[in-house]
């Protein structure tokens, strides 16, 4: 599962703090994600995790720092922008379009990739119907690979929580991403749930060759699936490597067992 | 339905994505069309024509053109009217300079004059959101009223700014103006409205509609997947000022025959909004089924205590008629806020397994 | 060119300067209008921070108030019995709306609930006008139409009388919602029902008081318009009117809808007396919503309101 470390990372965090008012909610934090690599953010509550991944997807600018996607700096950009660069992600309650189907909700994450004539859309003729179920065709492929195929035309509220879940997962798939932010991907399932998605984020990792940074509390799933591991308390980073060295940093344990802070 | 779904298996993406999946569906829907388009010039009578099914088919389509921006897009607006007034002081500006312009013509120019309009009136949504955009809406309604009542320049200088519609031909028939027949200005709203709704239904169900559905539901998750705000919500003001625009137009040209700024007062735009809330927001089927409703309650109250026997003063009549169509909208916003469109969806799915209730 | 930039930027001016007991006239007059604008905007920013319902029926239901209130002095019941009839039709009013609308539209989405303010409001116009018949109707509460003149200035004696009931009523209000138990309960029902429920407010006591002390506060300013021009029907377009005065002050600020108000009053009075011939005059029916829209878009929250945040 670990692999040298490449010339060029994916994406590079470079000394970003964001701040609301007084409060530094991410303090200097600077990492690098390789491509194809699985990245696990971990820390306690309110570490920054969160923010960090907002930043990251343009919701947040930074006070200060540097990002940078594929060697472009995208610090400043809004978040229309930086998904037009190939970075996907879900959110931690999941922010699916309640009103729309299943399909709908993938579809919709599709639109990205839509080029669109309007004249031709108006009269759903030639090339604009041909890409339409050009794409529908892709999102059944995504609807496959997730065991999905029964909830297609279900309402997205209406499913419970972990398919809602895996839903999210579909409808960031469907852009084709180079990058997927996942924000605890895992949260509320049960053991075979869970199971079911590390299955789905290492197949997306291995098949799309997908490169995955995700938030995760569950240390079994972080231990099994991520190539390397970065640990964020209080706003700032405290640990970063493989897995099995993680576990026993002796700055992580502190902070998860709530050592005194100064 | 007299026929199921049964035994109809859709092999194809193309079938299922189709606007009338089921084969006999689509039978049904052209024979209603060809009969909606043979029947009234021959059957129906002036009456008909004039007070009922001309306005129905104007009204729809402004409804579309409202539902677009409303009920797909999610932006509240309030200023229908304000756009339809566009639509129609400047088809009469356009057809008054050049007569000799077909008058389908002038319509569409005067749709786009109006979405320019719209364009302009909508870039205050990115920022305003929500009851806010619904009040920023009616800073455009209450001016463009003002303006045209004020700026004589725009009735070409007739009092009050009264614009009347001069006759103009079609093919060599009058369409519009005091020697149309209500045949000829019939025939010529239907072809308008249902060509503006087939655009309207492929426009929702494709990659425009999406986004419009995603800024509506979640901006914030539609700006993660990649739709950006601004452009798609001024596309949707765009689109839904020209509609509503055309419709402005033909409501003077082809059914009123001449009008003030009066009659495009708020009084109108609460009327579209009605439509398109009773109808059901985010559904081109619930604007027709709203706009029917809106046209056909007041001749039924007109007419309903006359076949029993009553004679009821214009008066009260009239109050009644105030009473019913709130007590109606409160009734439907609590029995099934998503409208008539959904009342007749479940209708179908009922009528799919009857008669057996589940 | 420059006659144009004269007309707009100089000439308004000096004429202001040069008669300024008639300015200070114009004035009272912007204010005396913006009072009425902010209580009926106060019924408003009531039932808002009570139930997050924004009522577009409050001004039919000032005119209700009115109308009710015209009606019983017409048939002559003395006025003291007159106003408490008519506070009592204005709760059960305030019953009646809650049971029937609200209730069950209790999880709706707010447009939802607009919509079905609108049609509450249609239905209330019909009724009234149904019961109380359509003219106009004058309505006296024993205090003279008549002006005085201090320094140069007409004063008009019920307007003065209007202005000072609803700075009187402010400041109760205010009081209220600050100070005392219920007030801090009404602010919790605002601010989140679920949760408000939880810690075991009764929300539907708490939406009856605070609908029937609209309800008082619509027979005010009901009375007070009515008083000053007659009881009629486009009264209940006055509610479009308070929406911008919501704009500016915020949906959900006492002190804001009186601010509101006023700025909404001066300015439409001003602008209509000093630039309104500038174009042919009738400034007032798009300035107030003009200002609204240019307020929003520097400050899409209101001079009172908070910004929100939005927590992905």
């Amino acid at each position: 599962m670990s692999q040298p470390a490449p010339a060029r990372p994916l994406l590079e965090v470079d000394g970003v703090s964001v701040r609301f008012g007084a409060l530094v909610a991410v303090n200097r934090v600077s990492l690098a994600i390789a491509p194809g690599e699985i990245l696990a953010i971990i820390g306690p509550n309110g570490a920054g995790k969160t923010t960090l991944l907002n930043a990251i997807s343009g919701f947040y600018h930074p006070y200060e720092g540097r990002i940078a996607f594929d060697s472009t700096d995208r610090t400043m950009l809004s978040p229309p922008d930086v998904a037009a660069l190939g970075i996907a992600r879900t959110f931690q309650n999941v922010a699916l379009f309640k009103g729309m189907t299943v399909l709908d909700n993938i579809m919709t994450g599709r639109l990205l990739k839509m080029r669109g004539n309007f004249l031709l859309e108006a009269l759903y003729w030639g090339p604009a119907r041909r890409q339409e179920l050009e794409h529908r065709a892709f999102v059944e492929r995504i609807i496959d690979f997730l065991e999905i195929q029964a909830i297609r035309k279900t309402p997205a509220g209406r499913l419970p929580y972990g398919l809602q879940k895996r839903v999210e997962l579909a409808r960031a798939l469907a852009a084709e991403p180079k990058l997927l932010l996942l924000d605890e991907p895992m949260a509320g399932m049960n053991v075979e749930e869970k199971e079911d998605m590390c299955r789905f984020v290492l197949d997306t990792n291995q098949e799309f060759g997908t490169t995955i940074a995700l938030i995760e509390h569950d240390m079994g799933v972080v231990m099994d699936i991520s190539d390397r591991v970065v640990v964020l308390d209080y706003g700032r980073k405290i640990a970063d490597g493989a897995p099995e060295h993680i576990r026993k940093d002796q700055a992580v344990l502190d902070a998860y067992l709530g050592v005194a802070h100064d | 339905m007299i026929y199921r779904e049964a035994g109809q298996f859709k092999t194809s993406y193309a079938s299922d994505q189709a606007i009338f999946p089921i084969a006999q569906d689509r039978a049904v829907v052209l024979l209603a069309l060809a009969a909606a388009f043979v029947g009234p010039p021959l059957l129906a009578t002036e009456y008909w024509l004039q007070a009922i099914l001309i306005p129905l088919l104007i009204y729809s389509l402004a409804a579309i053109g409202l539902n677009l921006l409303t009920g797909y897009a999610g932006q509240l607006s309030l200023g229908t009217g304000g756009f339809m007034a566009v639509g129609a002081y400047a088809a009469f500006k356009l057809t008054t300079a050049f007569p000799q312009v077909s008058i389908v013509l002038v319509f569409l120019l005067s749709g786009l004059v109006a979405a320019g309009v719209g364009l302009v009136f909508g870039i205050p949504s990115l920022r305003i959101k929500g009851f806010y955009l619904a009040v920023a809406t009616l800073a455009s309604q209450f001016f463009l009223v003002w303006l045209f009542n004020k700026v004589a320049w725009f009735s070409n200088y007739a009092s009050s700014g009264t614009i009347t519609a001069p006759d103009r031909a079609v093919l060599g028939v009058t369409v519009t103006g005091p020697s149309a027949t209500a045949s000829a200005r019939y025939l010529t709203a239907l072809a308008l409205v249902t060509v503006f709704a087939l655009v309207a239904k492929n426009l929702v169900r494709g990659r425009v509609g999406r986004s419009w559905m995603a800024i509506r539901d979640r901006d914030i998750a539609a700006e993660i997947i990649g739709v950006r705000p601004l452009r798609t919500k001024l596309l949707a003001f765009g689109i839904s000022s020209f509609y509503c625009g055309v419709a402005g137009a033909e409501l003077v040209f082809l059914y009123l025959g001449s009008a003030e700024t009066q009659a495009f007062d708020i009084g109108l735009s609460f009327l579209i909004l009605f439509m398109v809330i009773i109808g059901g927001r985010g559904s081109i089927l619930g604007s027709v089924l709203g706009a029917v409703f809106i046209v056909l309650v007041p001749i039924f109250l007109t007419n309903a205590p006359h076949a029993l026997g009553l004679r009821l003063p214009v008066a009260l009549q009239k109050q009644i008629e105030l009473m019913v169509f709130g007590g109606l909208i409160v009734f439907f916003l609590i029995v099934e806020p998503r409208g008539l469109a959904r009342l007749w969806q479940i209708t179908k799915e009922k009528l799919r397994l009857w008669p057996f209730p589940h | 060119m420059t006659d144009l930039l004269y007309l707009v930027a100089v000439a308004p001016f000096t004429d202001m300067a040069g008669s300024p007991a008639f300015l200070v006239e114009v004035l009272l007059g912007g204010v005396f209008a913006g009072l009425m604008y902010s209580l009926v905007a106060l019924g408003f920013v009531l039932i808002f921070k009570a139930s997050g319902v924004f009522n577009f029926a409050q001004g039919v239901m000032v005119l209700f108030a009115a109308l009710t209130l015209v009606g019983l002095l017409e048939r002559g019941v003395p006025v003291v019995v007159a106003l408490a009839l008519t506070t009592a039709v204005m709760v059960a009013l305030a019953f009646a709306i809650e049971r029937l609308v609200l209730r069950p539209l209790v999880n709706q989405e707010h447009i939802i609930l607009f919509m079905a303010t609108i049609g509450l409001n249609f239905f209330l116009e019909g009724f009234g006008e149904m019961v109380w018949g359509a003219n106009v109707k004058r309505l006296d509460i024993g205090i003279p139409d008549r002006s005085f003149i201090v320094r140069g200035v007409q004063i008009n004696q019920l307007e003065l009388t209007a202005a000072l009931t609803a700075a009187v009523l402010v400041t109760v209000l205010a009081l209220f919602f600050q100070k005392t138990r219920i007030g801090r309960a009404l602010r919790a029902v605002a601010d989140d029902h679920e949760a408000a429920l939880s810690i075991g407010i009764p929300l539907k006591t708490i939406w009856v008081v605070v609908w029937s002390v609209a309800g008082v506060v619509a027979i005010v300013a009901g009375v007070m318009w009515g008083a000053k021009s007659g009881v009629q029907f486009s009264l209940s377009l006055i509610a479009l009117k308070a929406l911008p005065v919501l704009i500016l002050g915020g949906f959900e600020s006492v002190p804001g809808a009186i601010v509101g108000g006023l700025i909404i009053g001066v300015g439409e009075k001003v602008g209509e007396v000093y630039w309104g011939p500038l174009v042919g005059g009738a400034i007032e029916n798009w300035f107030a919503y003009v200002l609204a829209l240019a307020f929003l878009l520097a400050r899409p929250q209101g001079l009172f309101g908070e910004k929100i945040i939005e927590r992905v």
